[in-house]
This record gives C-alpha cells, structure tokens and sequence, in this order.
C-alpha cells in the first residue's frame, strides 16, 4: 500500500517534471512571438511554442489526474508558486539573442527526443500515448534547432561567435536533464519512465555530431547546475511567473 | 480595413493600351503578374498590398503583447495561432506584392523608414484581456468587411491571398467575440473591462475604414481597376450595422448615445469617429506608434547576424558543392 501510494507521489513529480519543462520553455519561445528576425522564423517559433503548450496540457492533465486532488492542467499551471516548479533550470533561462535561444532549444531538443522515444515504451499506457503524440512533433523541432544551429555556427564570424558563446553560457545546464534522484529511480524501476542517463548516451552523440558539424567546440567545464527538478530555481522562473499566472490570481474567482 | 488612404497613380500609358486593360478589368477578368499593366496599376497595388501586408505584421504587437499573460493554456494556445496566422498572412501578402516587382526586404525597409504605412487601428495599446477580445471581434471584424469583397479584386495574387486569409480572419472574429462573451457574463470586473474594452476600440475601428467619402481623393480611379470594391462610408455602415446587435447581445453598451436605428435607411445612425485623432495618428502620433516602430526596428536590426549567417553559410555550401562537382 505504502509503495503504490509513494510511486503515485514520484509518478505527479515526474509528470510535472515534464510538463513543467515544456510549459516554460513554451513560455520562452512565446516571449519572441512578433520580434523573431524574420518572418519565418516568427511562424516556426509559434508553431514550437503551441506544440510545447499542447505538451504541457497533457502532462499536467494527467498529473492532476494522478494526483486526485481535482487540480488540472490550469490550476496547476497559474496557481503553483516557483517552489513548487519542476522544470529543468535550462528552460527557464532568458531568452537572450536569438542565438541563445536556438542553442537552448537544440540542446534541449536533443534530449527531449530521445526521452519521448523512451517515454513510448512506458508501463503507463497514458504516458506512453501522450509520448509517441509528442514525440512526432518534438523531431521536427530537434530537426530545425540542430540544422539552424549548424547553419548559423559554420555561418559568419559572428554568428559563429554567438553560437560559440551560446553554447559556453548554457552548457552547465545540460547536466541536470540526466541526473538522477530518488523519484527518477523510483519511476524507473517501476518500468514507467527511463532512467535519466539512460538517455545520454543518444543526447551525446545527437550534439557532438551537430556541434561538430556546425564547427563549434565543445565545451571542457564539467561542473553542472542542478535544482530545478526539485523545485530549487533561478531567480529568473519568478519573474516568468508573476507574468505568466497574474490574471489568474488578480482574479481567482473568474473563469476565462 | 489594413489599408488605408492609399494613393493612386496616374498612369501616362497608351491610351489605347489602357482602354483595352479597363476592359478585361470590366469583364471581370483576373489580372496575373506578367501581363501588361499601367505603371500606376502596379504602383498603387504595391502601395496598398505592401500597406496589408505591414498592418499584419505591426498587427501581431498589440497581441503579442498579451501572449504571455493569458489567462488559461488554451486561450495562450489559440492566441499564439492567431498571431502566428498574422505573421502567415504578412508572408502571402509580401509574396504577392513581390510578383509586382519588388522584393520583401525593400517593402521592409519602407516600412522601417516610415515611407510605407501600416493601418491606424495597431497604434492604439491593448490594455486588458478584454482587448484580446475586442480586437478580434472589432478589428478583424472590420477588417473581414473589406477583405471578402478584395476577393474578388481584379489583380490575381492578390484576390486569391484575400481568399485565405478571409478564411482565417472569420475564424479570428469569433474568437474573439467568444473571448467577450465571456468576459461580458463574468465578474464584475470582467464585464467592466469589457465595456471599457468596446470604449476604447469603438471609434478607432470605425477609422479603419479611412476618411468619409467625400474627403477620400484616391477611390475613383481605385475602384474602376476593382482594387478597392466599395467606398469608405459604405464599409463603415455594414461593419456598424453588424455590430450594433452583437454588443447588445453581449449586454454592452456601444460609446455612441447617437447610435439609433433608422428605419428610412435601412441601418443604423451614428456619430463620425473623431477625424482629427486619425490624421494625428496616421502622421505618427497615435499613442503608440514610436513603440510599434521601434520594436520592428529593433527585430530587423536585432536580426540581422542571424540572417547574414545564413546566408553566408548557403554560400559555403554552394561553393562546397561547386568544388566536389
């Protein structure tokens, strides 16, 4: 009894571990949403953002399903408050140039893909219908993230400069996305998501090949920030919040 | 309406040429890209083409900039396909544009320099959620009632981008009207920014539709090569006599005590927006329009490593490919 009721409590974290994730980094991509360079790109950033938004509306449905208490995808979206947040920090990291942005969404990408792919197989059929639902849309992100980034680092001087420096500020954020805790092995064992270094080896291999091809260096630090998936986060998730969830608590008792 | 006021050209054709183009005009012919047409045809349609065009990508400002504060994930959702539909249609209007002989990149310009307008309507703040609401519900409805008869305008690229983004505009509308309804039936404080909402949209709607008829220089010669369909006053009346019902049905009341309806004309009398705030906000000093400048501005410039990166590595690997061949 004890068991099943703790792996429900790891299930609602690991779910809102991933639509949390995709909620901010949704968010983020939104932010361009009329100031992207150009006109394509404003479509294609939009076209990301739904698909993460549509995401976050299945993983926190079904993480309000889990949990029982009567919270769904909204509630848990615009009434938590930062601490209870379970997203990766490298999602909630401002967007800055647009060369951050790419390079924050490839390195992601690289390993949202895989983790889908994995999430497929899972015991839970729901999360399994969810992932292969996601999986098909998250290719074609990795596949424009990963060929955008390689364009722009074997680009210009500049471009390449950026990227380079993209990449070197965002790095020791990457870790985090394969570290495991007490809930990642609790979720594992019971068959129901993937063991998180389970998925380097694909995500190594995905970025040093894009990263070679687009002539950048990998970079040598090794140390990693980490926190975000159990709640601890930057000071920057705050201020997205306050954004993000304003109507709904200026006015808690307005539907929309 | 996204284009305003736009101005035709004269043209010093051939006479001969020109009787025997305002006869296809006449027989309701479709006029494509690499048929003959007079010099102020094809200028004037860039103007206002090239005009649509900039009003939709300015247009996704004003709701851009509620994106990250709405309320639920499906209202995000629908709002960030809306805007992203604006950027969509700006692409089929500056491809059509670029049929007629010139390039995205120099319409572009012409907007950022000033040279170029874009509608009045997106110079005006969007200051509540209510907004979200009541610029779908007034502004594309506006702008619905001059699109659907562009269907049918003379020159081909253009009619047939007009016949997609009707499509999508119509979609708009009722969202937005759904986004009032349900306002108009929430709280108190819902319903208030409702109607402050329709305050502040009311009149700066009805200036879509361009200055009254008998002020409008430019729509002779517009309407005898079917690039404008109607005139300005007529629009004005549809859109009013459309939406007067609507905002009773929603329970709000129309900023207007003139609005009443009129049984001899078949519509509904109402006061003229104040022509003087249009002309101020066409000639730049609406309330908003150095910020919606600025921020185009600031993404072209912004962008400008990005796309030169690009292009620099397209070259790479055409010189790349050149090399192994």
């Amino acid at each position: 009894m004890s068991v099943a009721l703790d792996l429900d409590v790891a299930l609602f974290e690991g779910l809102c571990r991933l639509g949390d994730s995709t909620l901010v980094l949704g968010h983020r991509v939104s932010e361009w949403c009329g100031h992207a360079p150009v006109l394509e790109e404003d479509i294609a950033l939009a076209n990301v953002a739904l698909d993460l938004i549509g995401q976050t509306q299945m993983w926190l449905g079904l993480a309000g399903e889990v949990e029982g208490k009567g919270r769904d995808a909204d509630a848990l979206a615009f009434r938590r408050d930062v601490w209870d947040f379970r997203n990766l920090l490298l999602v909630e990291r401002p967007n800055g140039d647009f060369g951050q942005t790419l390079m924050r969404q490839f390195l992601f990408d690289a390993w949202h893909q895989p983790m889908l792919k994995a999430l497929e197989g899972s015991g839970d059929p729901r999360i399994a219908a969810i992932a292969a639902k996601a999986g098909r849309e998250v290719a074609y992100h990795l596949e424009r993230s990963a060929d955008l980034v390689i364009r722009l680092g074997d680009g210009t001087a500049e471009s390449h400069t950026r990227m380079q420096s993209a990449l070197d500020r965002l790095w020791p954020y990457t870790g985090e996305m394969m570290m495991a805790d007490d809930t990642d092995r609790a979720l594992a064992e019971a068959g129901i998501m993937p063991a998180p270094d389970s998925i380097r080896p694909q995500w190594e291999a995905l970025v040093t090949e894009v990263l070679s091809e687009a002539t950048l260096k990998t970079p040598d630090q090794g140390f990693m920030h980490k926190g975000g998936k159990q709640g601890t986060h930057s000071e920057h998730l705050g201020h997205m919040l306050a954004t993000m969830q304003w109507l709904q608590r200026a006015y808690p008792d307005a539907t929309w | 309406m996204y284009a305003q006021m736009v101005k035709s050209e004269a043209s010093n054709d051939d006479p001969a040429l020109l009787a025997a183009f305002q006869a296809r005009i006449d027989a309701g012919e479709k006029i494509e890209p690499k048929e003959w047409m007079p010099e102020g045809y094809r200028k004037t349609l860039i103007r206002q083409i090239g005009q649509h065009a900039h009003s939709e990508i300015v247009g996704q400002l004003p709701e851009g900039n509620w994106i990250t504060r709405a309320p639920t994930l499906e209202r995000k959702a629908i709002l960030l396909a809306k805007v992203q539909d604006e950027a969509g249609h700006g692409l089929y209007l500056y491809c059509a544009a670029e049929t007629l002989g010139v390039s995205r990149d120099e319409l572009t310009e012409a907007l950022l320099s000033g040279k170029m307008k874009y509608s009045s309507i997106f110079n005006y703040p969007t200051l509540t959620w209510a907004d979200m609401g009541a610029v779908g519900w007034l502004v594309d409805g506006a702008a619905i009632m001059n699109q659907v008869p562009l269907q049918r305008t003379s020159f081909g690229p253009y009619a047939r981008a007009m016949v997609r983004i009707c499509k999508e505009e119509s979609f708009h509308q009722r969202q937005g009207y759904d986004i009032m309804m349900k306002m108009a039936r929430g709280t108190p404080e819902q319903k208030a920014m409702a109607q402050d909402a329709l305050n502040r949209f009311w009149y700066p709607s009805l200036m879509m539709f361009g200055p009254s008829d008998k002020d409008s220089v430019h729509s002779a010669q517009s309407m005898a090569w079917k690039i404008k369909m109607n005139t300005n006053d007529e629009l004005r009346q549809k859109f009013v006599d459309q939406t007067v019902p609507q905002a009773e049905y929603l329970g709000l009341t129309i900023p207007d005590p003139a609005v009443k309806w009129n049984e001899e004309k078949g519509g509904y009398d109402f006061s003229e927006p104040d022509w003087t705030e249009f002309f101020e906000v066409i000639k730049g000093n609406g309330p908003c329009n150095a910020e919606r400048i600025e921020a185009r501005q600031k993404a072209w410039e912004d962008g400008a490593w990005f796309r030169d990166g690009l292009m620099a590595h397209a070259a790479k690997q055409r010189t790349a490919q050149v090399a192994a061949e």
